[in-house]
């Protein structure tokens, strides 16, 4: 993505300064200018520029090459490009001395300028690669990596940094999709556990014994399939933290187990006797009304209340609208990467679609919607076309209503009941009405248990 | 949409008539010859022995809306701006106003036998991009577009004489999805 570098062109000549910037703007970069040294400095000193092409002779005081020697005081590394329109080999040598990345004597071939800039842009994409590569690896997400300029938001990432080095429990409660994991890898991460086990495991996905033994481990032989022993998460999670998802789902049984390690901090293994103790800090996450569960008693109040230590609410994206176009381009950047796709940018006319839309499924739909637009086109910047299946969804849709809450899964559970029921339980044909091919939904239809 | 075309300094009138023609075709758009800027001694750099394209957009500026959208100048003039030796052409980006240049599109210009058709073919292609930036593109990536940036003749050469189907949408989407064929 060129638009994402920006280049600063000093030169106290105006049509020189502003042709070159127009130039350079032609060919995608964000160009700004400055017409003495002074001002260059200031504007670098609100954020660095991929490049730098400053003039060596510039009146006011700063000429080009002190504008540069206080660049790489600012900077470890600018790129900075000399121009002169003499050339003295004496100023080209000091030039190069003080660490110029080239010097160019103007008037130049229109060819050797966007080598060069070309050049250096390569350079600066392969370092922001390596910086993602490590990221990504390192999977350490601290809340920079959570974007938005919500309000509410932002209470919610200075209340994750107030509470990130505490032991005490937090429940974090959002529609399907707002990025609970995230608040609570921002949690984690962020506090002085960071570099012990941050482990997650979703209650949902698990049938009772399963999750039970899942969480606190097993002896050999304590139930059918217990072939050795093994160490539950919370065990694995010791000094660290153990993120809950879908606390909402847990079995009477289970809300009784972890009540007690929550308070006492120990627990025994599935058919084991030996008591374990442990410090593991609970981070529990619902799509679930946990309040109305109590209320209907399907949830312990005890568990409810010593989850409920220190509450998050994640806005669903339909209430932080103005985080979808900062959401929508990040997601093109990483995702166009990752599929090693040159799409750019996303028009005008195409955020329009994507402000418009209501997000059931909120940030993770947003992502869902981006990667699909991406794989799809054919063009360099997402257009409207490619949201389309966004656009056509809600025409069919003719007021169908999701109730706030839903997941996606349960979603397309009633999309997979409703369209059988159309077919009458012809499968071919309602495979191709879902859009998915034969063998995907039979193993939906057996995820779901529907009868056929 | 309609474009104005001005014919600067001297030069035959059948390249103007070109312009006007290619535009029609390429865009759809109609289009109006403006009166000559015959004089454009305001321009020379006698230095460099060439003729500011900065300046020259300047003085056309003057010319534009409301009466037509768009102007764009031709002249034999070699153009140039500061920083670099010469330019085929300039625009502004997202703008009303155009300048090409014959110039250094002429086989002549490098001691070779003069060739109509291929000047005609790289005017068209250079008129075509410098337009491209008035609605806002910038440069594509696909070698054969005519929006990819040919700093010589070479690339220039090597380059169609349409837009890729990414710039196309991008200009009916500027357009409002006005379909110009
Ligand atoms: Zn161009
Ligand atoms: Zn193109």
């Amino acid at each position: 993505m060129k638009s994402q570098w920006a280049i600063l062109v000093v030169d106290d000549e105006d049509i020189m300064r502003d042709s070159m910037a127009a130039w350079l703007r032609e060919d995608g970069y964000t160009v700004h200018t400055a017409s003495t040294g002074r001002e260059a400095l200031e504007l670098a000193r609100k954020r660095d520029f991929a490049l730098y092409f400053v003039d060596l002779k510039m009146p006011g005081g700063i000429d080009g090459i002190q504008t540069m020697v206080e660049l790489k005081k600012l900077y470890p590394d600018p790129a900075v490009v000399i121009v002169t329109a003499y050339a003295t080999v004496d100023t080209a040598i000091m030039a190069m001395k003080q660490g110029a990345y080239e010097y160019i004597v103007k008037p130049c071939n229109p060819e050797e300028i966007s080598l060069l800039v070309e050049r250096v842009i390569k350079v600066k994409n392969l370092q922001r690669e390596n910086l993602l590569l490590k990221k990504k690896l390192t999977r350490k997400y601290s809340f920079q990596d959570i974007i938005s300029k919500n309000q509410k938001m932002q209470e919610i990432f200075q209340l994750v940094r107030e509470v990130s080095s505490l032991r005490s429990t937090v429940l974090i409660q959002g529609e399907s999709g707002t990025g609970k994991e995230l608040i609570a890898r921002a949690i984690h991460f962020s506090g002085d556990r960071a570099d012990k086990p941050f482990v997650c495991v979703s209650c949902a996905a698990l049938a009772e014994t399963l999750l039970e033994s899942e969480l606190f481990g097993h002896e050999k032989g304590s139930f059918t399939g217990a072939i050795g022993r093994k160490k539950g998460k919370f065990e694995l999670a010791h000094e660290g933290t153990i993120f809950l998802d879908e606390i909402g789902d847990i079995s009477s049984k289970l809300q009784m187990d972890l009540l007690r390690v929550i308070q006492e901090r120990t627990f025994f293994r599935v058919g084991g006797s030996e008591e374990i103790q442990v410090d593991t800090r609970v981070i529990a996450a619902t799509n679930k009304d946990l309040q109305k569960a109590v209320a209907d008693g399907t949830f312990r109040d005890d568990l409810y209340y010593r989850l409920n230590v220190i509450n998050i609410q994640i806005p669903p994206l339909r209430e932080r609208r103005e985080d979808i176009p900062l959401l929508a381009r990040n997601f093109v950047e990483q995702i166009s990467h990752e599929v090693g796709k040159e799409v750019e940018d996303i028009s005008e006319g195409a955020l329009k679609i994507l402000l418009d839309h209501d997000w059931p499924g909120n940030v993770r739909e947003l992502e869902n919607a981006v990667e699909r637009a991406i794989v799809t086109t054919k063009t360099r910047v997402l257009l409207e076309e490619a949201f389309s299946f966004l656009v056509n969804g809600k025409k069919e849709k003719k007021g169908f209503d999701i109730p706030a809450g839903m997941s996606l899964e349960d979603l397309e559970r009633e999309a997979i009941t409703v369209t059988m029921q159309r077919t009458e339980g012809n499968v071919k044909e309602a495979a191709s009405i879902l859009g998915i091919d034969r063998s995907t939904l039979y193993d939906k239809i057996k995820k779901y248990n529907l009868a056929r | 949409m309609k474009v104005g075309v001005v014919a600067i300094g001297s030069i035959e009138q059948r390249w103007s008539d070109a312009v006007e023609r290619h535009i029609r075709a390429v865009f759809g758009f109609s289009t109006e010859r403006l009166p000559p800027l015959d004089r454009v001694e305001f321009a020379l750099d006698e230095r460099r022995a060439q003729y500011s394209s900065s300046l020259i957009l300047r003085e056309l500026a003057t010319l534009g809306p409301p009466a037509v959208s768009r102007v764009v100048g031709i002249t034999e003039c070699d153009i140039f701006i500061p920083m670099l030796k010469f330019v085929f052409g300039q625009a502004q980006l997202g703008g009303q106003i155009a300048v090409i240049s014959l110039a250094r599109l002429r086989q002549e210009f490098y001691g070779l036998p003069s060739d109509a058709e291929l000047l005609d073919l790289r005017m068209k292609k250079v008129l075509v991009h410098e337009l491209g930036h008035t609605f806002g593109l910038t440069h594509c990536t696909d070698r054969t577009c005519v929006m990819v940036l040919s700093t010589n003749l070479d690339q220039l050469d090597a380059k169609l004489d349409a837009f890729c189907g990414s710039c196309l949408g991008l200009i009916r989407e500027h357009l409002g999805n006005v379909d110009h064929e």
